[in-house]
């Protein structure tokens, strides 16, 4: 809970009508407080503890088509109205008047976002990063090297803006992560392992430390003996969980507003259209309980919401923020997201994953005769325009015969995102939520969660070095 | 200070090192503290279709405090130099060394007696351009991109963006340094279609002061790199020669230059750990890691932990000449640090290449593609960072282009990757061109061919 106000509400008014001043349409006072920490261990020791804190105001000031920006960190009044005053010069309105704004009350508090504010403090987690380090090398004595890594973080923030709006949120975020170098005879491979969720400290009755660990270390186990990955377009099975990445790079960015009016994407005019396979269909979700990428409300105040984006195929809308929204004269969809106050605010995803299909996921592999299986899905990256998309596999193996059989080495996946999308032929009954993801946009990066069944893709070209 | 500040940025640098002063006085005895601040504005506007679509301006500061006791590291930092936060920061920094493990290889820099270069980084003429000017920029940008060819039919964004910032480092082992800096850039990327065929294209301009960007050069380059992939198709799968552009060659060095960082050697995670003397890339390659270079826009007197710069080689020959080191990677490796720690206020100093640069070689860009025969001329790269292991070498990235036959066009290509591992191509390049090219990201790189490359298309 957030127990005083973080700026009183009648300053927040006269910032709100110092911003309107020249003419301006509107006006927004973003203000935010964030701690984090961090505690690393490395090669066998616990190296360093690390803290942050943040705090500062972005105000943004909307004349037509223009936005004007500018962020501080005094967060006096007088520092708040040389702010607005800065980011108001953009507007070439009708000149000075006063412009009185008026504002909701202040809302009683957040919703039931990572509740638990009683973390473990720092002992207790120096002692979760121990068990992860002894779980890690007891997995095998070919793994080399370990690093833990575990963050937590708090951000608090308020947003009022000029239609009234008045809106407050307390994130509270912990990740844990595990990597691990496994060293054998053709060199060295790599493990990963990362867990994620807008809670505290119980993460960990989620997920323990030797899970973790032992995931991690599995993996770079397993590629010790990994042969090339084969160069060349095959059927890719995509097992559950991380996967969810392929449709945040396949169509998700594609989907957002921002982008889409700009004519930047290929999804750009096809409202209404069958866009994928009638086995697609994409939820874009910020208020899942405890995901990456949930919040209460999205940066620019609009309640996050639950956005079905691709229906059995068919388009059925795009992602909003409130500026692309208010353009439309729509509401928005709860996507308008930002890196911090010193960002604007733009579409963004939240948690976006393809909903189960029916089909079995054993009998989706043993029906592919020769393909790739992809247990575990690194990041990727799109090119909104033409839709060609990339991403990494880092746990990935052979299909032969029906059958997943040995491992590969990591590399890359291309497609085209419609493409893709049309050719998914199979979605099986295993839906699951991957890891948390740290979503890049024009330098702005954001917690984003991702899911999806397990499904193949009937032909995608795979970045190996073998025949 | 080397080079004379102009006199509102002395009097900023001096406040900065007063307040690292201040913090790095409290230091207890038996405790080393360091601090560093850094202050700036910056300003950026995009344009679109005629008009500004958005215009940030923004003062931000930053505070980060490192303390070390009994061998134990903790750090803090604060995004503002507001006395409380910094105060905080102080305290935390403390707090946390009680939970880390002792080492005593850490440490923080001691003064080593090499000499700063003389270095001007700050253009003071660039604080006084007016936000109406910067407009202007931008739009200039957006509507010399769309005028070059009928074919471009919009942008994505057309930027302008620069800023201007001091910072100052002190340690309570004796070293105390500041400095000032201005950057300031264009860049914009095009929509071009034919048809139902979209491309894009991207084209970027630097410089310290406006006078230095040129906007022609920058829409140019867009709009060509646009123009040219339309009706790129994917190729089919094959091994070729691939002919890196030099901002694809910088991204590739990039990942070379961290493998060299001496963490990631003693902490077995470099495929080049006890390589040092031996033939590890193609005797074409001349390396060097030198953030004294003026051509740099990653130049600093500076590094990190408030040593002086200093040029390092890293391939001479082919022949790996040796690791890059911050204060603990050297101590733990008994030699001494090649002043290559990098941060920001907001994190401790890791081990990395500053300002990389290939030595270029004899040939142009055009002649060296035509002596080649068939090869690929990759434009652009994409996932990087999800297809390249720095541990293991595996090199697999997303990649657009130009194919060419004995010498000649043979149209453009897309949705492809090509894959091989940093060992091997190190080994397999076959020419150097001589078309250096200083990058947005300090990294001065030529184009580079690589031979037996896989290419995985249709």
């Amino acid at each position: 809970m957030i127990d005083q106000p973080m700026i009183d509400h009648a300053v927040l008014e006269r910032v709100l009508g110092a911003g309107l001043r020249t003419g301006a349409d509107f006006a927004e006072v973003f203000v935010e407080d964030r701690r984090s920490s961090s505690a690393r261990l490395d090669d066998g020791v616990v190296e360093e503890l690390g803290s942050s804190h943040d705090r500062g105001a972005g105000i943004r000031v909307v004349s037509g088509g223009t936005t004007g920006f500018a962020h501080t960190t005094d967060l006096t009044e007088r520092g708040l109205l040389v702010a607005a005053e800065a980011a108001s010069t953009v507007a070439r309105g009708a000149g000075e008047r006063a412009r009185a704004v008026a504002l909701a009350p202040r809302p009683a508090g957040p919703g039931e976002v990572g509740h638990d504010r009683e973390g473990g403090g720092k002992a207790a987690t120096v002692a979760l990063l121990r068990r992860a380090d002894d779980a890690a090398r007891s997995a095998g004595g070919q793994i080399s090297q370990v690093s833990v890594t575990a963050g937590s973080g708090r951000r608090r923030f308020l947003v009022a803006n000029s239609e009234g709006v008045h809106a407050e949120d307390d994130q509270v975020r912990t990740s844990f992560s595990v990597a691990c170098v496994a060293l054998g005879d053709t060199g060295m491979q790599t493990g990963t392992e990362s867990v994620g969720h807008t809670v505290g400290f119980e993460l960990f009755d989620r997920a323990t430390p030797e899970a973790i660990a032992t995931t991690a270390a599995r993996r770079a186990l397993g590629k010790l003996t990994a042969r090339p990955a084969p160069s060349g377009t095959l059927p890719v099975v995509i097992g559950p969980g991380s996967g969810g990445v392929l449709f945040h790079e396949a169509c998700g960015h594609g989907l957002e507003a921002d982008l889409v009016r700009k004519a930047a994407s290929v999804f750009a005019g096809r409202v209404g259209d069958q866009v994928a396979s009638p086995l697609v269909t994409l939820v874009d979700d910020g208020t899942v309980d405890g995901e990456w990428g949930t919040g209460a409300v999205d940066d620019e105040g609009s309640p996050r919401r639950r956005n079905v984006l691709i229906d059995h195929g068919v388009l059925t809308d795009y992602l909003w923020d409130h500026l692309r929204a208010r353009e439309e004269l729509r509401d928005s969809s709860g996507n308008g997201r930002r890196q911090s106050y010193r960002h604007l605010p733009m579409v963004r995803m939240t948690n976006t994953f393809l909903l189960a299909g029916a089909d079995d996921p054993a009998a989706i592999v043993r029906d592919t005769a020769h393909g790739v299986y992809i247990a575990k899905l690194g990041g990727g990256s799109v090119n909104t325009a033409t839709g060609d998309f990339v991403f990494g596999m880092t746990e990935s193996y052979l299909i032969e015969g029906g059958e997943i059989t040995e491992p590969l080495r990591g590399g890359n996946l291309t497609g085209n995102g419609p493409a893709v999308l049309g050719a998914i032929d199979a979605c099986g009954d295993d839906f699951a939520m991957g890891g948390p993801g740290t979503c890049g946009k024009d330098g702005q990066s954001v917690p984003v969660g991702l899911g999806q069944p397990t499904l193949r893709v009937t032909g995608m070209t795979v970045g190996g070095t073998a025949r | 200070m080397n080079v004379q500040a102009p006199p509102e940025a002395a009097a900023v640098e001096a406040e900065l090192a007063a307040l690292v002063a201040s913090v790095v006085a409290q230091a207890a005895p038996g405790e080393q503290v360091e601090a560093i601040a850094s202050t700036g504005t910056s300003t950026r506007v995009r344009a679109y279709r005629g008009e500004v679509e958005d215009l940030t301006q923004a003062t931000s500061g930053g505070v980060g405090v490192r303390v070390v006791a009994d061998g134990r590291q903790g750090f803090a930092s604060a995004g503002s130099l507001a006395p409380e936060l910094v105060a905080e920061a102080l305290a935390e920094a403390r707090d946390n060394v009680r939970f880390a493990a002792p080492d005593e290889a850490n440490g923080l820099a001691e003064p080593d007696g090499v000499a700063p270069a003389q270095l001007d980084l700050l253009r003071p003429e660039l604080a006084t351009v007016t936000a109406a000017d910067k407009v202007a920029l931008a739009l200039e940008l957006e509507r010399r991109a769309t005028s070059m060819d009928a074919r471009i039919r919009g942008v994505r964004s057309a930027v302008y963006a620069d800023s201007v910032g001091s910072s100052a480092l002190a340690t309570s082992t004796g070293l105390h340094v500041a400095g000032s800096s201005s950057t300031c850039y264009v860049t914009v990327q095009v929509l071009a279609g034919e048809g139902d065929a979209t491309q894009t294209g991207a084209g970027s301009s630097v410089g310290r002061s406006v006078a230095d960007l040129d906007l022609a050069d920058a829409a140019g380059r867009a709009v060509d790199r646009a123009v040219r992939m339309l009706g790129a198709r994917q190729p089919a799968t094959q091994r070729t020669t691939v002919v890196l552009e030099p901002a694809v060659t910088a991204s590739f060095l990039g990942i070379v230059g961290s493998t060299l960082g001496g963490e990631a050697v003693l902490k077995g995670r470099s495929p080049f750990a006890d390589r040092v003397g031996e033939r590890v890339a193609s005797a074409l390659l001349v390396l060097v890691d030198d953030p004294t270079d003026p051509a740099s826009l990653a130049a600093d007197p500076h590094d990190g932990e408030g040593l002086a710069s200093r040029r390092n080689g890293l391939l001479s020959d082919g022949v790996l000449q040796g690791y890059l080191h911050n204060t603990w990677s050297a101590r733990r490796s008994g030699t001494a640090s090649t002043a290559s720690a990098v941060r920001g206020v907001g994190s401790t100093p890791a081990v990395g290449p500053r300002a990389l640069a290939l030595q270029p070689g004899t040939v142009g860009p055009d002649e060296l593609v035509a002596s080649l025969g068939d090869c690929l001329v990759v434009t652009e790269v994409q996932g990087l960072h999800s297809g390249v292991n720095r541990v293991s070498g595996d090199f697999s990235v997303g990649a657009r282009g130009v194919l060419f036959r004995a010498g000649e066009p043979a149209g453009a290509v897309r949705e492809l990757t090509i894959a091989s591992t940093l060992q091997r191509m190190l080994l397999d390049v076959v020419a150097v061109g001589s078309d250096l090219e200083w990058q947005p990201g300090g990294t001065g790189a030529p184009s580079l061919a690589i031979a037996d490359v896989a290419l995985s298309g249709a």
